[in-house]
């Protein structure tokens, strides 16, 4: 008996606006505990929302990106329900006109190996809708602690349909997701700061079977390897339930990360009715067909259509783009560097090896951003002009990159005051090589032989002698030379 | 000579810029007349004198300086608990905000802080303004001024009978269903509720979303005009607020002498309306007929929904508003509870009253599931039948001419056990509010027992002007505002 899980995911999404959805309040991780708050985020009597305009325009600029239908009219809903988080016990959200329809996201699978891309395949979703954030409970021992701060800040529901079979799908997915979102800069999707919420519906059924089993919603996935070990976890649990014949129960469990499994939530988990109704405090919204055009006029090139194209007009391998093109600015700062000078091989490797590794390196906590970066393209296009033509060796670039790192210095600047530039004097090159060659004779008769690599020992020794300054490609021309005499 | 707390805000404004009189002898004339008649009246659930004084100097100085700032400098104006001032309680004559403190102004209050009026006390109300009596208060029932041992009428009782009594010059109040036109009518005072959406809704204390609305008391109709004129504003805090121009409504009354097309809705003279109450309707109507208007007899088939339509409505809105008094941040809290659902239900059980637990069961029920349909989004459909009655017989006439309420001011307690029946006394306000359309109440007699009747005047949407104007045409010529009950 085979078994299949059928996985549909719930993405919350924090947008970065500069106020809260309903009310002009700042919103930002980590200020004092009810410091971002007023009448209205508090719900206090008399109190009314008015709309954020930039919060529906950034949904609707998600909403283009994945391909959604942008609703003409769309309107919001009172989602009703008693929690001590919830100012109004009610949530403003949208329930039967989201501001999106359908849609779907573009996923990668993992490849065979490192090197390779895996399949691309759509996932469907089903809508995307606006909403408020509540706000934050924590639990002590003897009692509960509320922080309104989060409360009334915009959110995105994403909701696909359900649409993947394993866990790993869920993680492509997943981080499919954040690319784009950061790719068109509303969110900085951080699961730590609870930018990104993510819940999962999961259910296991033969292969080959329409109906769906009974749906489990997993809770409490708060990283996204959480969301791949937690339905992994939950998989196998309900895949080895159905083979001991016991059914699966329609139940909310949460993801224990400590422990690796999911566990039924101790209260009894009743349908809640939430009695939806429309807002009256709000007026439905109309979206111009102007709106949607000026806004998708303004879409950048999405991470996997930039991957494509740095494939086809740079012939970039996988290992590389897959580094540089989820990230918008990575790929800006690399196409600037090009237009500089025109070899993007070199420039790619220099970014997303030598740039990436200091930037990891300088990051306070995580990678420094690129835009606190003293370097800029020109400085890659210069160090690889300079390794092109010869002027400097691939080593020497290698090596002088921490420095101009850290100083931003220019990397012609400091190859001339290090005296660091490249010998090519063929003259001096072949005294140099005449000699190597005499007190080496074992790799010398191996090479003439017939043994390709034994000409590398050569090379290195006169790369030792030069302290590295030599041309390597001339090295090894007047090494052959002089060998085959 | 009348008295200066019986004095229109007009004439007092007049006085108080030639000098005649102070804010702060204006002010304590209303404080002495409020101590004195209050204990009969109970009109108030608080009053601060020293900070209605201080409020009062400060518009003496303005006006010293040729700085007043409008009709409304240093007058009096008492504040029905349900609209939010800085500093002072917000109760909505509610025990599950007793002990709460408004850390806000209501945009209405901030008009009237700039207008320079005398911010006077907080007014009694039935409780979350859901009621017709002020017998729903969880803390004492006002009493009419004309006769005190009958109810005020309500939701703004303490606002109606405030201003017949002389303990306020005007009053604000709020209007869901009649809570401004039935007390007015009921306490021989005039009493507007405007077009939904034309004076902002921030601050006030929300029953029923799509039907309250903040209106003006007074005692004459140029009173009305004048107050109307300071709080009527686009506010960019309240999404249902409108934008849109704002007359000149005291110069709008003026138009009286207009040939006005007035239209008597045939649905709103069958039974239950009282017969010295019919009387006085119809001498109105005579009135109008012989002083160069026009009257048509007009039909708003669906009437009879109203009352229903309007339960499943605001209970519905009413108890998804008041959901938010939860004993978790700033309402009543129980001491009793043993966990967090059941600190839900003991402070709200505690602090809610039984009017008020009655709605919120109702409105739950006709927003739940397999119910929602059925209940609340028919009623919004037959909502805008209702609507669509008023806007065809509007192509008729300019306004409509109508009781105010079924019936002069019942004795406290006759109908406090029958809620239903307490339900049928909105029968001739509550379309009004369904529709969205102004309403004013003016008097227009006594009864017998020398009990007030109002008239209704219901314009179209925005001309609030027109129905001051007719308003102001009949007071001209009956000047029932000079008649002042005996305390």
């Amino acid at each position: 008996m085979e078994y299949e899980a059928v996985i549909g995911l719930e993405v919350h999404v924090q947008l970065n606006t500069e106020s809260k959805m309903f009310t002009r309040v700042a919103y930002n991780y980590g200020a004092p505990s009810n410091s971002l708050t007023n009448p209205v985020v508090m719900g206090l009597p008399g109190t009314l929302p008015v709309m954020n305009k930039g919060a529906i325009e950034k949904t609707i600029i998600v909403g283009l990106m994945f391909n959604c239908e942008i609703a003409k009219i769309s309107k919001w809903d009172r989602k009703n329900y008693f929690y001590p988080d919830m100012p109004k016990n009610y949530q403003i959200s949208q329930y039967d006109q989201p501001l999106c329809i359908g849609g779907e996201v573009e996923i990668e699978l993992p490849g065979s190996s490192r090197n390779i891309m895996g399949l691309h395949r759509n996932v469907k979703l089903t809508r995307i809708h606006l909403e408020e954030d509540t706000g934050k409970s924590t639990h002590h021992a003897l009692d509960s602690t509320l922080d309104f701060n989060r409360s009334g800040a915009p959110l995105i529901e994403i909701v696909s349909e359900p649409d993947m079979h394993s866990a790993e799908e869920a993680f492509a997915y997943l981080t499919a997701l954040r690319t784009n979102l950061m790719c068109v800069d509303i969110s900085d999707c951080d699961m730590e700061k609870g930018q990104m919420r993510c819940d999962v519906n999961i259910s296991v059924r033969e292969v080959g079977a329409t109906e769906l089993g009974a749906k489990v919603e997993l809770k409490n996935l708060n990283t996204i390897s959480g969301v791949r070990n937690g339905i992994e976890f939950e998989i196998e649990r309900q895949i080895k339930a159905l083979k001991n014949n016991e059914k699966i129960v329609q139940e909310t469990r949460l993801w224990n990360a400590e422990r690796g499994l999911t566990a039924a939530m101790r209260s009894k988990e009743e349908a809640h009715d939430y009695r939806y109704f429309p807002d009256p405090d709000l007026m439905p919204v109309k979206i111009e067909k102007e709106t949607i055009e000026r806004l998708r006029s303004h879409l950048p090139e999405i991470p996997f259509d930039k991957q494509r194209r740095f494939l086809a007009d740079y012939d970039l391998p996988f290992t590389i783009t897959s580094v540089i093109c989820p990230d918008k600015r990575l790929s800006e700062f690399f196409e600037e560097a090009v237009a500089l000078y025109n070899k993007p091989k070199p420039i790619a490797n220099l970014i997303a090896n030598d740039l990436l590794r200091e930037l990891s390196a300088a990051g306070t906590e995580g990678t420094l951003p690129l835009s606190e970066c003293k370097i800029g393209p020109k400085h890659i296009a210069s160090l690889a002009r300079m390794v092109d033509e010869g002027l400097i060796s691939k080593q020497v670039a290698q090596d002088i990159f921490i420095d101009i790192f850290s100083t931003g210095d220019e990397p012609e600047k400091v190859v001339e005051e290090r005296g660091l530039k490249q010998s090519s004097n063929t003259a001096e090159l072949e005294d140099i090589c005449r000699e190597i060659i005499d007190d080496n004779p074992k790799p010398v008769q191996e090479f003439k032989a017939g043994k390709e690599n034994a000409i590398n020992a050569l090379k290195g020794q006169v790369m030792k002698a030069t302290r590295g300054k030599a041309n390597p490609k001339i090295v090894d021309e007047i090494l052959r030379k002089l060998m085959i005499k | 000579m009348s008295d200066l707390f019986y004095k229109t805000a007009v004439e007092l404004s007049s006085l108080l810029i030639k000098g005649e009189v102070s804010s702060c002898d204006l002010t304590q004339a209303v404080i002495d007349r409020t101590r004195a008649v209050e204990p009969k009246v109970k009109a108030f659930l608080s009053y601060d004198e020293e900070d209605a004084l201080k409020q009062a100097k400060n518009s003496d100085e303005h006006i010293a300086r040729g700085e007043s700032r409008g009709l409304l400098e240093g007058i009096p104006v008492g504040i029905k608990d349900i609209i939010a001032v800085n500093g002072e309680r917000l109760s909505c004559a509610s025990k599950i905000l007793e002990k709460f403190n408004s850390p806000y102004d209501a945009t209405a209050a901030i008009n009237l802080k700039n207008a320079g009026a005398v911010l006077w006390g907080r007014l009694n109300m039935d409780e979350f303004a859901m009621g017709s009596s002020t017998e729903n208060s969880a803390y004492q029932v006002t009493s009419n001024p004309w006769d005190l041992e009958r109810i005020p009428g309500g939701s703004s009782g303490g606002s109606a009978a405030s201003v017949a009594a002389g303990e306020a010059i005007l009053a604000i109040g709020s209007d869901t269903g009649g809570s401004i036109r039935q007390p007015a009518s009921l306490c021989g005072v005039v009493g507007l509720k405007p077009t939904y959406g034309l004076i902002s809704r921030y601050g006030l204390v929300a029953y029923a979303s799509s039907l309250d609305q903040i209106g003006p008391f007074a005692r004459t109709v140029e009173d009305v005009a004048i107050f109307l004129q300071a709080i009527a504003s686009h506010d960019r805090l309240d999404s249902t607020s409108i934008k849109t121009e704002i007359p000149d409504y005291r110069s709008a009354l003026e138009q009286a002498d207009r040939p006005w097309k007035l239209g008597v809705p045939s649905e709103y003279f069958s039974d239950g309306l009282d017969n010295e109450v019919r009387v006085a309707i119809e001498n109105a109507i005579k009135f109008f007929a012989i002083n160069g208007c026009e009257i048509v007899d007009v039909s708003l088939p669906h009437t009879d929904l109203a009352i229903p339509v309007y339960y499943i409505i605001a209970t519905a809105e009413a108890s998804s508003n008041l959901a938010r008094y939860d004993g978790i941040r700033y309402s009543h809290r129980s001491d009793k509870a043993v966990d967090s659902i059941d600190l839900y239900f003991k402070s709200r059980a505690e602090g809610f009253g039984e009017e008020v637990k009655r709605r919120i069961i109702l409105g739950t029920y006709v927003l739940s599931s397999g119910y929602y349909d059925a209940y609340y989004l028919k009623a919004q459909k037959v909502r805008t039948l209702i609507r669509q009655d008023f806007m065809k017989s509007f192509e008729k006439v300019d306004a409509l001419l109508t009781p105010t309420s079924p019936t002069v001011a019942f004795k406290i307690g006759k109908c406090s056990e029958d809620p239903l029946a307490m339900y049928l006394s909105d029968i001739y306000t509550i379309s009004v509010n369904l529709a969205g359309l102004p309403g004013i109440s003016v008097p227009c007699g006594f009864n017998s027992d020398k009990m007030p009747i109002g008239l209704q005047i219901i314009g179209k949407p925005y001309c609030e002007a027109d129905i001051l104007a007719i308003a102001h045409k009949f007071e001209r010529s009956h000047k029932f505002y000079s008649e002042h009950p005996k305390l």
